[in-house]
């Protein structure tokens, strides 16, 4: 299929346009396994790698995937693998051992009904996975929550070049619902950043030093402190420079709501009701759940009356909320299960109480 | 005549008798009394004149502890 | 006339892709010897600077320092996706995917039947001492009936557990592998004859021919309780007659 790439928008499916972001951005290698309600991603890769040269594996599981693009990211390809929450719950190890190891890799979530088998609607009950670390130890990945199509492949581009210039995993949080939908968008160009990784990638060592990957640091007996204490620093470094929100008519708000990805979306419906009601609500919308957008949420709180969260899980981002406003403004909760959206008026009525 | 020699590195040997088992002329034994840096025995060779420089105990040395020297013909063999 | 003044010839020596450095393999260990025969090979072809080793998760965890190649790290059984993912961005370097048999056969099956099956052109070297060293000498999925383990004290019970796996013949059902062979480091000659196997598995590589698997029958006096030359004898009299030796496929 033909598309336009002159800057006229154009319709794009959700998974389908994470797919042509990363090729955009200069992935060349995907890993991945069926699980809905991400499986137009591997099969658009299925489609679209060969024609540009690259490689499509349809893994055994999604804990061969992950493994596959750990073997690849360590030689030194921009590799991606998708997959939806039982199936990002396999690749934790996975994620763990990238970080562990120093090397980049994105990977996609397009979370869906939990805990367990669940369903195949949207949700965002992976909120503390991603952030919190799924995976065992301390580690931190970035975490990018889009809320439309357009962010999507906007966020997907962004995620190749955080995950080269930091040497980390890069998880791209979106939902069934947002990799469904069809919206018209601007194609994103290639960033134009590059990395130079032949300090320590696995090419063969012809002319240099033996390169060696690993996450293990047996010896002397504090090599592995030294590690981690590497790799905290690094992490203040990224949540000093790559914080990234949106804030919606929050400057004068009394109310102010916060969300990610499509429950913010719902909540700027909310806003919008709000406002022709004469009631002064906003929004705060992270974009980076980590590193969070602390400063920036308690400075937007602090003018205000009341915040409340809104998120598609039992209550997983406002744990975050509540540590970054702290007791200087009260914190509510909204939140849908199961794979329900939350209405836009059962929010604009949780305000309307507030204002009453 | 001797062939040839197993040159037994004493430090690392680690005592595990393989050479001693794998040589045809029985011409290896661990020290005795004498330990490397290690505290283990080490593999000797106690009868060079028997050594035919097959190379079997340095073939099946884990730990890459012997090299073998083979000596050129002697004139008039 | 002293045998000294006769000029010699050094005819076996360490090779130089095998680090100079002492190895913590137990006295004893075929890990030692497989590893030197892998490095002679490398030598051989002269493929040191073009190779790339995933190590697994067991004792030889440390592979990657003893020998002089590129090394990578893989989680526990996955080190054959590892090894796709690097032969998939860098398919003319040579890659080799070295394993034991809790991360081959346990763990790892379903990464080592599908690497195999979709004929990723590695070499998996697969080193079978029927039991888990490293984490102190449990039952491994080769570990032979009625044999004492930590986790079959009363030994291998085959009703309650079953039987253990022959991987040559597991994997010789699948199309795409063009070299299948079992061999042993527990003599001379069997020695000489893995060597040969682990040079044919390379040279596939070197040749772009294809997935290649070489299973070593290999000794573990620690786990198994054994003097090294005991447990070299036990590979003979138990091990060799319900895993035979030779070669299944060669393409």
């Amino acid at each position: 299929m033909e598309r336009i790439n002159d800057g006229t928008p154009v319709l794009w499916k959700g998974n389908e346009v994470i797919g042509e972001a990363a090729i955009i951005a200069g992935c060349r290698f995907y890993f991945g396994y069926p699980i809905t309600p991400q499986n137009e991603l591997p099969a658009y890769m299925a489609l679209r790698l060969p024609k540009v040269g690259g490689t499509f594996i349809q893994a055994e599981s999604e804990i061969a995937a992950i493994n596959m693009v750990f073997g690849a990211s360590a030689a030194g390809a921009r590799v991606m693998t998708s997959s939806s929450s039982p199936g990002v719950s396999l690749k934790m190890e996975g994620i763990s051992y990238l970080s562990g190891a120093e090397l980049p890799a994105v990977v996609v979530n397009m979370m869906r009904g939990g805990p367990g088998l669940g369903n195949i609607a949207g949700a965002q009950g992976d909120y503390f996975q991603a952030v919190k670390g799924g995976g065992h130890g301390d580690y931190r990945c970035i975490v990018l929550a889009p809320s439309s199509v357009q962010e999507l492949a906007d966020l997907t581009v962004r995620a190749f070049d955080l995950a080269d210039r930091y040497r980390m995993v890069v998880i791209l949080l979106g939902d069934g619902f947002i990799g469904q939908m069809s919206e018209p968008i601007i194609m994103p160009k290639p960033s134009g950043q590059s990395f130079d990784k032949s300090a320590w990638t696995l090419t063969g060592a012809k002319g240099r030093d033996t390169h060696i990957i690993a996450s293990m640091r047996l010896n002397p007996e504090d090599a592995l402190e030294k590690l981690n204490l590497q790799l905290q620093a690094k992490y203040r470094d990224v949540a000093g420079r790559e914080v990234l929100w949106e804030e919606t008519e929050a400057a004068d708000a009394e109310f102010l709501l916060a969300g990610f990805g499509l429950s913010a979306r719902i909540c700027r419906s909310a806003v919008s009701a709000l406002r022709k009601e004469g009631i002064r609500a906003g929004l705060f919308r992270p974009i980076t759940l980590w590193p969070f957008p602390e400063g920036a949420l308690a400075k937007a709180a602090k003018s205000t009356k009341k915040l409340l969260v809104v998120e598609m899980n039992a209550g997983q981002m406002v744990e975050d909320v509540r540590l970054a406003v702290g007791s200087a403004v009260p914190v509510d909760f909204l939140g849908a299960l199961g794979g329900i959206t939350p209405g836009v008026d059962a929010i604009v009525e949780r305000i309307r109480s507030y204002a009453r | 005549m001797s062939r040839g020699r197993p040159e037994i590195n004493r430090e690392r040997c680690k005592g595990c008798t393989l050479c001693v088992g794998a040589c045809p002329e029985k011409i290896i034994a661990m020290s005795k009394d004498q330990f490397n840096r290690q505290g283990l025995p080490f593999a000797v060779c106690f009868d060079e004149s028997r050594c035919t420089a097959c190379m079997s105990c340095a073939i099946i040395c884990p730990d890459s502890a012997i090299t073998v020297l083979r000596f050129a013909a002697a004139s008039g063999e | 006339m002293p045998v000294e003044t006769a000029p010699a010839r050094l005819v076996y020596k360490r090779p130089e892709s095998l680090a100079d450095v002492p190895n913590h393999y137990c006295p004893g260990c075929g890990h030692g010897i497989i590893h030197k025969l892998l490095a002679q090979c490398i030598d051989d072809l002269g493929i040191r600077e073009t190779t790339v080793l995933v190590a697994p998760v067991g004792c030889s965890v440390l592979a990657y320092n003893y020998l002089r190649v590129d090394g990578c790290e893989a989680a526990h059984g996955r080190a054959p996706a590892v090894a796709t993912g690097i032969k998939r961005v860098h398919p003319d370097r040579i890659v080799i995917s070295y394993q034991g048999d809790g991360d081959l056969l346990a763990i790892g099956t379903a990464e080592t039947i599908h690497t195999a099956n979709r004929g990723e052109r590695i070499t998996v070297v697969f080193v079978n001492n029927a039991i888990y060293g490293m984490t102190g000498g449990q039952m491994a999925p080769t570990s032979l009936q009625a044999q004492k383990t930590k986790t079959s004290p009363y030994g291998r019970n085959p009703n309650d557990v079953g039987f253990p796996i022959r991987a040559c013949e597991l994997l010789n059902t699948l199309e795409a592998p063009v070299f299948i062979e079992r061999c042993a480091v527990n003599s001379v000659k069997n020695v000489l004859r893995t060597k040969k196997a682990l040079m044919k598995g390379l040279r596939n590589q070197v040749d772009g021919r294809g997935y290649s698997f070489i299973e070593v029958l290999s000794m573990c006096p620690t786990g198994w309780g054994l003097e090294p030359r005991e447990a070299a004898a036990w590979i003979d009299s138990d091990m060799i007659p319900f895993f035979s030796l030779g070669n299944l496929r060669d393409r």
